[in-house]
């Protein structure tokens, strides 16, 4: 078994987001911007990955499910979301764009700049329109809330707040905001605001206060120092009786609009809970119906229910914390013993170590051989890598980023390795979402927009041949994000956006069927080398299996869905995120998630809500006869964590790539300096 | 002059817990009223004095709380199971109500017109208890039945800070372990909320107490990991929500908001009091040095005053704008009195481990402390587990210039000692350090004692030290060789002594200083202290020496021991044998200094009784079985300013000092012979409320002009001041100026009123010296010359003086004597009035 660790480096802070319509977009430093989907218990759907050149400082949804971003580089860029990519970018003409709101009814574009002015845009389809600028006054406008009835804007600027007529375009009230501070030199920075349907301003200072204004009358209202150090990001909820706050420290508030006295209708803002999931700055909150999102410099993304607006314990009521993409990053060459690494701009191969010895469970060997970096693959241009991949022999490794798609022959030659670029790749339409070679390693598989998969074939001697492009009968206008081909490389199963799975016969280039869909997003699938038959995963962590030959749900399949899955394995976190098989024994399938490594024996009963699920360690003190009894069909193993990537080398031979989440915190910028008592 | 020879009677004269509730401001922010062991007591808030006891109930006194509908009235309640309505202006028993089950807290809300609500033990069950609201009859007459009770909350706790009741009365709150229920009267609907149970990482999750916001719907909850809870919307059963305040380390004692509602105080073993403005974690104020933990925080319904009550028996008064106003303070009470009682000798004053580290100079006739000195000089930390330096052991000399004390620190291995030397400064007033000694003893200090010799000179003075490394060690004043000293001399080391390697364990010089009686384990050795030869040696097997003392005046020759095995021994100096011995397990024996007596305490079968011997007699001079329910640690006899006439035979061993005993729960008790009536009647107390007027333009003014007026009086002569002698009587006083319904029948006045027009010197009249076989001519002489001046006086007393009428009118001598003789007689003639 060798063991191994990904040296992923990412800086992924986190920026604003909003849900809309059960979905979450959220943007990291990178450029990045993920959209969770919360029906889909919480998966991240949707990955456009970043740009070196393109920071987001500002997120928002407008005109039905159109996404906007906006960024330091002063452009308003628009979303594809079907195809994962940017559709357009306008110039926003204000210098760097610190914030943008786009207004209740979805028409028009606020955005704040660098220059201190606020400027309109009309979203218009195919586009956005220049509309006109508001009042200018100096200071960069940090950020913007339109007023629920689209009536005014207020604007968070330094040391003060400005709440602008829309139709006037004129600065009708001024506020500043460190007036009440005693002897301050200390400039006070407006990092967030909100307007409400009320007529209050609701601002977040780097004060660590959070104020109501009254914008009529310019005067303060209430305010609560909820930290010593900033409050960065602030969000109130759609009924408006609660706000969520985002400090420096990693801690972040609520504040409830709260009855004085019962029956009264005097109410009064309280902050009431605490929560501290992160350990850096809060960058981004968002505030759901029924829970609170926070995301931080830490790159973590924690979905905190609100348990009074749950009606019952479950998955839903649990805490979330996502570390981790849902996505594979890591490809396997399993012949090769070979390991690619994906990195936002590089790829990484390594070989494995190895060792002659034999060992007891539980025991680590010492290695023979180290494991040895090859290649590093560096991607040009300011773009990030979409997807890679290694072949099963390990010669061949394709990439894909936005604009460019890239094959590479690799060379051993004793411990010397030679990389060399195929040219003509044949023009695709890019970008490829997802890349697989066939088990024989002579044709490579690229997913594609619109539920297409082109089909390439290798040819020795470093060259390559576009050979078909698969298509769904019906059309499909999203992108394929998953591919899994047989080990007799007779089929192909293709997962697009939509979440259809189409299987294509790839002897007649044809479709082959669609497997009946099911709402939920699939995270993993795989097709049994034997049996032919498709297991997928989905998110709300349900199990299927579909014999492609008999285009039907297999009898063990059915006996799952009849019996049901273990609640435990039910509420789980995060989706499994990828599968394989064990070709010595047919009936185990091999599955994983972030925090467990799974064997999921077929030929087993399946466990009873009342049997325990992660049962191993118990089964090892229990008698021989016993143990026989308890056995049910899920092995569970803990010991890897958090795994990023398992897979079957040969019959006794597992990858487990782990990544520390240590590593990974070292690598963050220091946090705000505490004093804790007793320390 | 004495009456009837009364019983002994065991009376509590302070130091009692005032934890049993919250403390009350009366409305006017005036007085603070406490509970107070079985008392009630009333202090001054202005000058921090005692006015008024108010005692009556049975047992602990659980819950003070002022009559909503009158201020002036105040309802106690106890464990005796009987709620006590107060005029507490004039310290008068208005109402007793008997409820009939043990009674833990009370609670009386403005919007309940006639009942008041209590926690009572839960019929048939251990460890539940139950909050009740009990309707108060308005029946006539002083005793009433008060039976009729409704539960209101099941399974709340036993202490009165887990309950409180909310705006207007409108719903309570009450807090056991982790749970919180609160009970809404109007819609009758209970909600019950639940903090995760069990330990977190934080630690014990616990509620402790419980505050309702007074205006708004907001309860606060202290727990015991120092975290402070508000509970908002706890009208909905899901939609609740709370917000948390954190600074306490430790256990949040108790909570209380102000009557505004926008602050809220919190005080907890840090012994800080933090103020939280607008319920927010970063908007806090403290006052920090309250000297121990806090107990409960009261605030004035005026909100110009809070006090906070420390588990040591202090009570602090703060300004509203969190400053330290006032302290009162009793006997402070210490975890472990390890220092016994001693005497000052200069001021009289017990002196005993006060704060953690000081020693206390406790006044006992003004209950107050004098004054507190820093022994062990170090920070003290307010932190449960801390081994940290005390005060253990503490000797005076005999006219109280040097002052010994022992510190130590409790380590397993090797535990840290200090011997101090202290100096008494005439200059300063008060002790400075002259000597320390650093690990006087390998190990720890078991007793030390000064060699008493009133009359010999200070270089003769020296200490004897004992312990438990099995050698007693004598020490004495050497000239300072050090120029650089400032002081002439210090002390060392003189002599080391042992015997047979055993253990010393007490120490005790004989009256004269020339014998020094050292007790190993089982033996007591008596030693010459000028030569350092072992005299002799006595033993009473079996069982370890516990105390030794030697006897006094007339019984010089005896030496006393108390052994492990419950004997006391006495033995003969002169003949060196056993001269008798009892079987008595004896807890404390304590000679007093001023004549032949010993006082033993023996602790058996769970009472404690008295025994009061001469050594020379094994018979006992008095006995008392069961005088208090707690066990006896310590006693002292305090000697009398001027010795007591005493009547009987039995009781003269009281004359020339008084004997005070401190029980386990700290309360310090004294055998009085004054009967009830006379101890209750407020000498003095009375007047300490009128002048407590506050200082108004118009009172100083007024003062002004009364100054004026009584310097003419002065000019005018004497006769005022006879006049004002009269008024000044306390019993006059009181009987002018109580209000008629609340006076006591006329019989009982009668004694009390013509007491006072005796001139105040009893028991000197001739008649007197007659009656009293005993008494010593020398005094007799003294009594008369004194009572010619009074005579004097009493002539020259012409103005008469209203209401009095023409009782007072110049009493000749023997007027006065008809009148006693009257008296003693019969005086219910005079109740037909």
């Amino acid at each position: 078994m060798g063991e191994f660790e990904v040296h992923r480096v990412r800086f992924f802070g986190l920026v604003p987001a909003g849900p809309r319509g059960g979905r979450l977009a959220l943007a990291r430093t990178d450029g990045a911007v993920e959209i969770y989907n919360f029906a889909a218990n919480y998966f991240q759907e949707k990955v456009i990955p970043g740009n070196e050149a393109r920071s987001v400082e500002a997120l928002c949804w407008a005109a039905g499910d159109r996404l906007f971003g906006a960024g330091l580089g002063g452009e308003i860029t628009e979303y594809d979301l079907s195809r994962l990519c940017v559709a357009r970018s306008v110039d926003g003409g204000g210098g760097p764009i610190w914030s943008m709101a786009a207004n209740s009814s979805g028409t028009q574009l606020a955005i704040g700049c660098e220059d201190g002015s606020v400027k309109l845009f009309q979203i218009v389809p195919g586009g956005i329109q220049f509309e006109r600028n508001l009042d200018r006054r100096k200071g960069r406008i940090l950020c913007l809330s339109w007023h629920p009835l689209d009536t005014h804007i207020a604007a968070g600027s330094i040391d003060i707040l400005r709440v602008f007529h829309v139709s006037s375009g004129q600065t009708v009230q001024r506020i500043m905001v460190n007036y009440h501070v005693h002897k301050v030199k200390r400039e006070c920075i407006v990092w967030s605001i909100a307007f409400l349907s009320s007529g209050t301003v609701v601002t977040s200072d780097s004060f660590g206060r959070v104020q109501f204004w009254d914008w009529e009358r310019g005067t303060l209202l209430e305010s609560h120092t909820v930290s010593t150090s900033a409050v960065l990001s602030l969000s109130v909820s759609e009924k408006e009786d609660s706000i969520v706050v985002g400090t420096s420290t990693g801690a972040t508030y609520q504040f409830q609009l709260l009855p004085v006295k019962i029956g009264s209708l005097e109410k009064r803002w309280v902050r009431t809970k605490p929560f501290q999931h992160h350990t850096h700055d809060v960058r981004a909150v968002a505030h759901s119906s029924t829970a609170l999102i926070s995301g931080g410099l830490d790159a973590q993304l924690v979905i905190r229910p609100l348990m009074e607006k749950m009606q019952k314990k479950g998955y839903e009521a649990a805490l979330r914390k996502f570390t981790f993409p849902h996505r594979r990053l890591v490809s396997c060459a399993r012949k090769a013993r070979l390991l690619l690494f994906q990195f936002s701009q590089h790829l990484e191969l390594w070989r494995l170590g190895s060792t002659n010895e034999t060992g007891k469970d539980g025991e680590v060997l010492p290695l023979c051989r180290m494991p040895e970096h090859l290649v590093q693959l560096k991607s040009k241009g300011p773009e990030h890598i979409y997807c890679s991949c290694v072949s099963p022999c390990g010669s061949w490794v394709a990439y894909s980023t936005a604009s460019r798609f890239h094959l590479y022959q690799v060379q051993y030659e004793g411990d010397s390795v030679s990389v060399k670029k195929v040219p003509k790749v044949p023009k695709l339409l890019l970008p490829a979402y997802q890349l697989q070679f066939s088990a024989d390693s002579d044709s490579l598989f690229i997913a594609s927009a619109r539920g297409s998969v082109h089909v390439l074939q290798l040819l020795e001697p470093g060259g390559c041949k576009h050979l078909h492009t698969l298509q769904p009968p019906s059309g499909c206008p999203e992108a394929v994000y998953l591919l899994a081909v047989s080990a007799d490389g007779h089929w192909l199963a293709a997962v697009s956006g939509d979440w259809a799975i189409h299987i294509y016969n790839l002897k007649c280039f044809k479709h082959h069927c669609t497997v009946p869909t099911y709402n939920c997003a699939v995270t993993a699938l795989a097709i049994h080398p034997i049996t032919n038959n498709l297991v997928i995963a989905y998110s709300d962590q349900q199990l299927f299996e579909f014999s492609i030959p008999e285009k039907q749900y297999t009898a063990w399949s059915r006996t799952v869905q009849n019996h049901g899955l273990h609640k435990l394995w039910l509420e789980r976190d995060s989706p499994i995120t990828h599968i394989t098989f064990n070709p010595k024994n047919p009936s185990h399938i091999l599955l994983h998630d972030i925090y467990m490594f799974c064997v999921l024996d077929k030929s087993l009963p399946l466990p009873d809500n009342s049997a325990l699920l992660m049962n191993q360690s118990t089964l090892k003190q229990l008698p021989e006869t016993a143990r026989q009894r308890q056995l049910h069909a899920f092995k569970i193993c803990k010991k890897f964590q958090p795994l990023l990537f398992a897979d079957l080398l040969d019959e006794n031979c597992l990858v487990m790539v782990e990544r520390p989440i240590m590593d990974f915190k070292t690598q963050l910028p220091l946090p705000i300096q505490q004093k804790k008592f007793g320390t | 002059m004495v009456a009837p020879v009364a019983a002994l009677r065991v009376v509590r004269c302070g130091g009692s817990s005032l934890h049993g509730a919250r403390a009350v401001f009366s409305t006017d922010s005036k007085y603070l009223l406490c509970a107070s062991g079985d008392f009630v007591k009333m202090y001054s808030v202005a000058t921090e004095e005692t006015l008024r006891v108010m005692g009556g109930h049975a047992d602990l006194v659980t819950g003070i709380q002022l009559n909503p509908h009158n201020h002036m009235q105040l309802y106690s309640s106890s464990l005796d199971g009987s709620i006590k309505l107060w005029d507490f202006m004039d310290g008068i028993p208005i109402k007793t109500f008997a409820v009939g089950s043990k009674l833990l807290a009370l609670y009386a809300l403005a919007s309940f017109e006639d009942s008041v609500f209590v926690v009572i033990p839960k019929g048939g069950e251990r460890d539940t208890f139950q909050l009740v609201s009990v309707k108060l009859t308005k029946a006539a007459g002083q005793d009433l039945e008060a039976k009729e009770l409704s539960v209101v909350l099941d399974g709340v706790d036993a202490s009165p800070k887990c309950i409180a009741f909310g705006r207007e009365g409108e719903y309570v709150a009450s807090v056991k372990e982790v749970n919180l229920q609160v009970y809404f009267f109007k819609q009758k609907q209970l909600n019950r909320f639940s903090v995760s149970a069990g330990k977190t990482k934080s630690g014990n999750n616990r509620f402790t107490c419980v505050a309702c916001h007074p205006t708004e719907d907001c309860i606060a909850t202290g727990h015991a990991d120092g975290k402070i809870r508000l509970w908002r919307n706890f009208c909905h059963k899901k939609e609740y929500t709370f917000s948390t305040l954190h600074w306490h380390h430790d256990t949040v004692m108790d909570l209380a908001f102000s009557v505004e509602g926008t602050c809220l105080l919190s005080g907890g073993v840090e012994s800080v009091l933090v103020l939280w403005r607008n319920e927010s974690n970063c908007q806090k104020d403290f006052l920090p040095r309250l000297g121990s933990a806090i107990e409960y925080i009261s605030m004035a319904s005026d909100g110009a005053l809070c006090c906070t009550l420390h588990t040591d028996n202090r009570i602090t008064i703060v300004n509203s704008n969190l400053r330290f106003a006032k302290s009162i303070q009793g006997l402070i009470k210490t975890a472990n009195v390890k220092t016994g009682l001693v005497v000052d000798p200069r001021t009289k004053a017990l002196v005993l481990n006060g704060e953690p580290g000081h020693l206390q100079f406790y006044c006992l006739q003004s209950d107050q402390q004098l004054f507190s000195l820093d022994i062990v000089q170090r920070q003290y930390i307010h932190q449960a587990g801390l081994n940290q330096a005390d005060l253990v052991k503490v000797a005076f000399s005999a006219q109280g210039k040097w002052l010994a004390t022992v510190e130590e620190r409790e380590e397993v291995t090797d535990p840290e000692l200090q011997l101090k030397l202290w100096f008494y400064d005439e200059e300063t007033q008060s002790f400075k350090l002259n000597t320390r000694i650093n690990m006087p003893h390998e190990d720890h200090i078991t007793d030390m004692c000064f060699r008493d010799m009133d009359e010999l000179e200070d270089d003769s003075l020296i200490l004897v030290t004992t312990g438990r490394d099995r050698v007693f060690k004598v020490w004495a004043m050497v000239e300072d060789t050090d120029p650089e000293a400032q002081q002439s001399v210090s002390w060392s080391c003189d002599f080391v002594g042992s015997y047979h390697n055993y253990q010393a364990t007490n120490c005790c010089f004989s009256e004269d200083g020339s014998l020094l009686a050292v007790s190993f384990e089982e033996t007591v050795t008596v030693w010459d202290s000028v030569t350092w030869d072992l005299k002799c040696t006595f033993c009473h097997p079996p069982g370890k020496i516990r105390n030794i003392c030697f006897g006094r005046l007339t019984c010089s020759k005896y030496l006393i021991g108390a052994t492990d095995y419950g004997f006391l021994c006495c033995w003969n100096l002169l003949s060196c044998a056993l001269e008798w011995s009892a079987h008595l397990n004896v807890v404390v024996l304590q000679p007093d200094p001023l004549s032949e007596h010993i006082a033993a305490v023996s602790w058996l079968s769970k009472e404690s009784s008295l025994f009061v011997f001469k050594p020379n007699e094994p018979r006992p001079i008095y006995i008392q079985r069961n005088i208090c329910r707690e066990k006896i640690q310590l006693a002292a006899f305090v000697p009398r300013d001027e010795p007591e006439t005493i009547g009987s035979e039995k009781y003269l061993w009281l004359r020339r000092s008084q004997l005070f005993f401190l029980t386990d729960a700290q309360e310090l008790m004294t055998l009085s012979m004054k009967s009830l009536q006379e101890r209750l009647t407020p000498s003095s107390k009375q007047l300490a409320v009128e002048e407590n007027l506050p200082m108004t333009p118009f009172s100083l003014l007024l003062g002004k002009h009364r100054r004026q007026q009584s310097q003419e009086n002065i000019d005018l002569g004497k006769i005022i001041v006879c006049n004002k002698r009269e008024q000044d009587s306390p019993a006059v006083k009181e009987l002018l100026h109580t209000p008629a319904h609340v006076l006591p029948s006329a019989s009982f006045l009668c004694p009390v009123f013509i007491d006072s027009l005796l001139i105040s010197k009893e028991n000197k009249s001739a008649e007197e010296v007659a009656d009293e076989v005993e008494m010593e001519s020398e005094r007799t002489e003294d009594d008369s010359d004194e009572e010619g001046d009074v005579t004097e006086m009493e002539q020259e007393d012409t103005s008469p003086v209203e209401l009095l009428g023409e009782m007072t009118y110049k009493l000749s001598k023997s007027q006065e004597k008809e009148l006693r003789r009257i008296r003693k007689t019969d005086y219910s003639w005079i109740s037909a009035f």
